[in-house]
């Protein structure tokens, strides 16, 4: 399972880009287009290794740069960065209900932009930015913290239907079985 | 605590990054379009489904309804076909003006239809991804428009699919004269409102620019990417820079950026 499990987190990543680049409806009625990716990560720190989490900031941030203007590679580091942090606190942070998973989506998809906002910048290459990019952000934040809990039901689905389930307790003792036969 | 194969891995994360970033532009584009390429199935199944929806609409308009539309679209066609024409009476007398002073003529360019595949994913770029590439004859730098204005360009173009750079991208500089005095300018990323799709920056205008808003904004022709006269927009206001010493219109682009499904590259 856990190969599959790390398979299905970057088809969803895969899907996610593509939605992304595709889907104009949040753009035109929010003016913003939410990213998916940070739930994503949040996801992968808390429920797989580093190696999953770095492949799926590599392949995410890769293909969704693929398909927009960023220099190739801008995204990789800080869904990473989210990835790794999210890893470090798994013992800590709650990850059961649905407020802490949209408060974790949303942390995740502030921390996105602005960290990528800040190598852009670092690297010479200032992107649009205005005062409208403010709401862009929070579309994204409370967006991305909204998707998270969907996105935690919908693998936790996944994971049931294809993990080994423990068996149930039976209430069958041996010790307690009644012996027949010729006394 | 992160243990030493955290490191190791944390390390070359941040190598492949800088390895990346420090990749030629052009270099770049190429791994770009053969990344992105990946998507192409999504993106072929998701214009079958729209193809299929449109037709699935198509059968639901009346006969009637396309009778009408058909009759419309003949009488256009054939009011089209007049100017079409009246043009050719003027292009060909404006070739033989040309030939008497000895100036070189007029590029003819060529169109092609494109359908918009993809629109950039991070809301702080303007770019767009088309269905033609090299195999159609495209090439990097070729211009991009719809029926009303022009779009951007082509930046980097793939197999299959190109890469344009929308109108209002900070990458993106177009030449420009306002009509009909003459004034010409830079078409520039808007500095006031840069989120605004249909909103554009046209900079160093003299100080003492009698540019009035309304007046229509077109491509100059200097430059050799794009060719003159293609309509860009149309003036909104206008405000003095520099200490006086240069004026900046802003500039609402005639095409709908918004909404861009179908547009046309210009090929020599």
């Amino acid at each position: 399972m856990s190969e599959l499990h790390s398979i299905l987190i970057l088809a969803a990543a895969f899907v996610a880009v593509f939605f992304e680049a595709w889907f104009d409806g949040f753009r035109d009625v929010l003016g913003a287009q939410i990213d998916l990716l940070p739930a994503l990560m949040v996801y992968a720190g808390l429920h797989k290794g580093l190696g999953t989490v770095a492949l799926t900031a590599i392949c995410g941030g890769l293909w969704f740069d693929s398909l927009s203007a960023n220099p190739l590679g801008v995204s990789v580091l800080p869904l990473f960065l989210i990835g790794l942090l999210v890893y470090r606190g798994r013992e800590v942070l709650a990850r059961e209900h649905a407020a802490a998973q949209f408060a974790l989506g949303a942390a995740a998809s502030a921390l996105q932009p602005l960290a990528t906002l800040f190598i852009l910048l670092n690297i010479g290459a200032p992107p649009l930015l205005g005062l409208k990019s403010l709401w862009q952000w929070v579309v994204m934040t409370l967006g991305g913290g909204l998707f998270t809990p969907v996105l935690f039901t919908l693998f936790n689905r996944v994971r049931l239907t294809f993990e080994y389930q423990p068996a149930p307790q039976t209430s069958f003792r041996p010790d307690r079985q009644i012996k027949r036969g010729r006394l | 605590m992160l243990k030493k194969r955290h490191y190791i891995i944390l390390v070359l994360v941040v190598l492949l990054v800088i390895v990346l970033l420090k990749l030629p532009s052009e270099a770049m584009g190429r791994v770009k379009l053969a990344i992105s390429g990946l998507f192409l199935p999504l993106f072929g199944l998701a214009g079958s489904v729209h193809e299929l929806t449109g037709r699935a609409g198509e059968n639901l308009v009346t006969k009637e309804q396309l009778a009408r539309q058909n009759e419309e679209l003949r009488r256009q066609n054939e009011e089209l076909k007049i100017r079409l024409q009246q043009e050719a009476a003027t292009v060909s007398e404006n070739a033989r003006l040309r030939g008497m002073v000895g100036w070189p003529g007029q590029k003819i360019w060529n169109v092609r239809l494109a359908r918009v595949i993809a629109r950039d994913p991070a809301n702080w770029w303007r770019s767009a991804q088309i269905d033609l590439g090299a195999r159609d004859g495209l090439k990097p730098n070729y211009p991009v428009l719809t029926s009303d204005g022009l779009v951007g360009r082509i930046q980097a173009v793939g197999q299959t699919r190109s890469q344009v750079i929308l109108l209002g991208n900070p990458d993106l500089r177009v030449a420009a004269v306002v009509q009909p005095d003459g004034e010409t300018g830079i078409i520039n990323a808007s500095s006031s409102s840069p989120q605004e799709n249909n909103m554009i920056d046209l900079d160093y205008l003299s100080g003492t620019s009698k540019v009035r808003p309304g007046q229509i904004v077109e491509t100059w022709g200097e430059g050799g990417v794009f060719p003159a006269h293609i309509p860009i927009g149309k003036i909104v206001d206008l405000r003095v820079k520099d200490f006086g010493m240069a004026t900046q219109a802003r500039v609402q682009l005639a095409a709908d950026m918004g909404a861009l499904q179908e547009v046309w590259v210009m090929a020599p």
